[in-house]
């Protein structure tokens, strides 16, 4: 961000600063609320409503303060009048906005006047004078001091001053946390010479009392610390190991085969084409985005098992093996053309193979043995051909099971359908009447009362569908996505 | 013994060397195939026309920050967590709230929804990932069903299921990764390289289902094979902390968000980054990133409270969407691409079309 600021106070690039006028006072090097959202619009090539929050943003984190009505840190795209922060105030210099700092500003401004402060800097007030209350003299001799010294400047630059340091308050207001010991937490600076705006510093473990404004975001808040896993085992001494490891690491990298751009870049070409037709939000949805229109059709429609699929689905079936296999009423029209193939086993292998690679650790042996049983045995009733080195690796493996042991036949027998099957499926008469009989819904006419809502109906959840051991049962089968069942 | 130090400093320092001198072959290497830009590739396509997508659903319930969601196969119920320890499964179509859980911890960084839709797993500064079984019983706690499954160091900061209910993928400040068993709690495997906290992670879509992606506090965003837990790809030409990864929908590549301000997509078989998605006018970090279905949008949430949408193949930013009054910290998109969520510190989740 103070890169932005940098360039924007630039002598012959910046916006072009003139004397304002604030009532009867002349500021010098101000701008208007336009100029600012004029100037990024016309530098970053944004529109107004993007500039507008962006400098929003910027004036919310201090380092640009309005001159009229300095207690709201809010950019208008009028004729207000705004100046530029001085660096000394950036919240990104480290310096420490002390608990005495804050109270000797409330006592000024206390004693400016007489008393008349907002309703939570009075709060601040009572309370640092009853943390601090030792060192009150010295805040209030301070604050009497400076105030001494701001009555000979001009009346102009006493302004400036004045809106100066209410917009760092503003931003920077420490955290007064009632009855806590201690003064301000010294990690809640975010850290220094950053270009990203992601630096974590407050521990979250010290749940803070923020600032006591109401509404706005405090802009300085941030999440839980982060790099902590330095005190912690993953200290990344560069010692042996480590340089052992990235050699090893860049030897393996350099022999791995990799592809030229143009191919893998005609790759992102080529699946746009084939899916942007597919994607609701880029080409719409038949007969209508449930999101927009409150009318549940397409998903009831396209539901994980229905009678009649639609046409773009089962055009996706045609798109690659996966896509066919991975959709419940695909994987189920897959297995009714196998069946007239005679190697239907082959899905049913490569269904219990998946059910052991994402089963739970305690049945391994068990769906090992249950896959040998069906269809690795000699004799077995479901038996899958596989090719002999495969096979004897596989029996060799489960003499000691475990969750990858039949990767290597899983993997044979899902090319083997993908390769060979799936294009004989592509081609066959099933297939086809699958598209002809598939349908188009029909897009959902224009409501003529478009601000009459349609009543949301709810669903059930797929966690009531069965009752809760079969519920147990449900969610050992991998990937079976819940059915919504829909009213019609 | 002071002959033996230096002796050790000679090896360490030619290490180094060796090391630093075999990087920059690799770089060579991955260049010398990089032979053409994707937007130049991309002149051919279609330009995309005028973009509305407006909020639909506002789901209003949270009473602090939305650090985490996730979508249920179902394609309308979501799960979020949040700052104070809040983990709440909507149907977000409706905009009922179905189940809601008080984790004993706060900041409630991870959640994710099984995909039998019969549980969800959360997890955060108590450096666990918990799966509670969702039920619908009046007189059962969901609490009581908890199971404890994931045990890190550190924060957990992301979490999410494979293909079934029975097992669980986790990021953890801790620096790792881990693959557990849900029923038993025991770890599968675990996976190490990184070197700072690790941020995010997506599990690829391919055939074989057998890696994953995750982004570091170390500026890396790395690919592992779930099996062996070895580190298979590694990319490093991020500014700064990667909040974010998610895999292209072909599996082919992957894009990331990061606190630099940039979005980057890296292409797994040219093994090399192919293009960043920034402007100048964007200054805050981007939090979190999903794609379209057809891959040709990437949606990113920032934390300057908008969602930039980016045409991935040209390049160039289609639309800015306004409407969160504070930082974007998660962003799916829904199962069926009908829709995405965006949920926000400003506590509310947004349903966009």
């Amino acid at each position: 961000m103070e890169r932005m600021i940098v360039s924007m106070q630039d002598p012959d690039m910046g916006i072009k600063m003139r004397n304002q006028r604030l009532l009867i006072t002349v500021i010098p090097h101000a701008m208007t609320g336009n100029d600012i959202v004029e100037w990024l619009i016309q530098k970053y090539g944004i529109s107004e409503e993007e500039s507008l929050h962006l400098g929003n943003l910027i004036v919310k984190h201090g380092y640009i303060y309005p001159l009229k009505d300095p207690r709201s840190l809010v950019l208008r795209a009028d004729e207000s009048p705004y100046r530029f922060q001085t660096p000394y105030f950036w919240t990104s210099t480290k310096w420490p906005a002390t608990e005495l700092d804050y109270a000797i500003y409330l006592a000024k401004k206390n004693i400016r006047k007489q008393g008349d402060l907002i309703e939570h800097e009075k709060d601040n007030y009572n309370l640092l004078h009853k943390r601090i209350n030792h060192t009150w003299d010295f805040v209030v001799m301070q604050a009497r001091e400076q105030l001494r010294a701001a009555k000979q400047r001009r009346k102009g630059d006493r302004i400036v001053i004045d809106c100066q340091e209410q917009a760092y308050w503003l931003v920077n207001r420490p955290p007064v946390s009632a009855g806590r010991g201690g003064g301000l937490d010294p990690h809640s600076r975010p850290r220094p010479g950053q270009r990203g705006w992601g630096r974590r510093g407050s521990p979250p473990a010290l749940s803070m009392v923020l600032s006591l404004q109401p509404g706005a975001p405090n802009v300085l808040e941030q999440g839980p610390e982060r790099r902590n896993c330095h005190t912690t085992r993953v200290q990344l001494t560069k010692n042996m190991d480590y340089y052992k490891r990235e050699i090893e690491y860049c030897r393996k990298a350099m022999a791995r085969t990799r592809v030229k751009s143009s191919i893998c870049l005609e790759g992102y070409i080529k699946f746009n084409e084939q899916y942007v037709p597919h994607d609701p939000i880029m080409s719409g949805c038949l007969p209508s985005n449930p999101w927009i229109t409150d009318d549940t059709t397409y998903w009831a429609m396209n539901a994980p098992t229905v009678t009649t699929p639609t046409k773009l689905r089962v055009e996706r079936w045609g798109f690659n093996f996966s896509e066919l296999i991975n959709d419940p009423l695909g994987r189920a029209q897959l297995l009714e053309f196998l069946k007239k193939e005679f190697s239907a086993e082959n899905l049913s292998f490569w269904e219990a193979c998946e059910e052991l690679r994402y089963g739970e650790q305690s049945r391994i042996a068990e769906i090992v043995d249950s896959i040998y049983q069906q269809f690795l045995a000699p004799g077995a009733t479901r038996w899958v051909n596989i090719d002999s080195k495969t096979m004897e690796r596989t029996l060799e493996g489960i003499k000691t099971p475990h969750r990858y042991v039949m990767d290597d036949a899983q993997m044979h027998i899902y090319m083997l359908m993908k390769k060979d099957s799936y294009p004989r499926f592509l081609k066959s008469d099933l297939y086809k009447n699958l598209l002809a009989e598939a349908v188009i819904p029909p897009e959902t006419k224009k409501r003529v009362f478009p601000f009459m809502r349609k009543q949301r109906h709810s669903s059930p959840s797929p966690a009531l569908l069965l009752p809760a051991g079969d519920a147990e049962e449900k969610s050992r089968s991998p990937s079976t996505a819940p059915v919504p069942e829909e009213e019609s | 013994m002071a002959t033996e130090g230096l002796h050790e400093n000679e090896t360490l320092a030619s290490l180094k060397s060796e090391a630093e001198s075999l990087k920059g072959k690799l770089e060579e290497e991955r260049a010398k195939l990089h032979d053409v830009e994707l937007h130049q590739v991309a002149e051919r396509v279609e330009a995309l026309g005028q973009f509305v997508m407006k909020t639909r659903r506002t789901l209003k319930g949270h009473g602090n920050k939305v650090l985490c969601m996730d979508w249920c196969k179902d394609k309308r119920r979501i799960v979020s967590s949040s700052q104070d320890g809040k983990v709440i499964v909507w149907d977000s179509f409706t905009t009922n709230k179905e189940h809601a859980v008080t984790m004993p911890c706060t900041w409630v960084m991870a959640c994710a929804y099984a995909p039998s839709g019969c549980a969800i797993a959360c997890g955060g500064l108590d450096n666990k990932c918990s799966v509670y079984p969702l039920t619908f019983e009046k007189n059962e706690n969901m609490a009581a069903k908890k199971k404890s499954v994931a045990m890190h160091t550190n924060y957990l900061s992301a979490c999410s299921f494979t293909n079934s209910d029975m097992q669980i993928l986790t990021a953890s400040g801790d620096g790792t990764c881990a693959l557990w068993d849900v029923e038993s709690g025991q770890l599968l495997q675990s996976f190490h390289g990184h070197g700072a906290d690790v941020l995010c992670l997506d599990l690829a879509p391919s055939e074989t289902g057998n890696t994953f992606v995750s982004g570091g506090c170390d500026k890396k965003a790395m690919v592992w094979d779930m099996r062996t837990g070895q580190c298979v790809q590694s990319f490093e030409t991020h500014d700064s902390d990667i909040n974010s990864v998610r895999y292209y929908p072909s599996g082919d590549a992957f894009a990331s968000g990061s606190d630099d301000a940039t979005c980057r997509l890296y292409d797994l078989r040219a093994d090399r980054e192919v293009a960043i998605y920034s402007k100048e006018s964007i200054i805050f970090g981007a939090s979190s990133v999903d794609f379209s279905l057809s891959g040709r949008l990437l949606f990113a949430g920032y934390n300057d409270y908008t969602i930039n949408v980016w045409d991935v193949l040209k390049g160039s930013r289609v639309s800015i969407l306004f409407g969160h009054e504070n930082r974007v910290s998660t962003l799916r998109v829904s199962p069926d691409g009908t829709a995405f969520c965006s949920g926000s510190w400003d506590h509310t989740l947004r349903i966009w079309a």
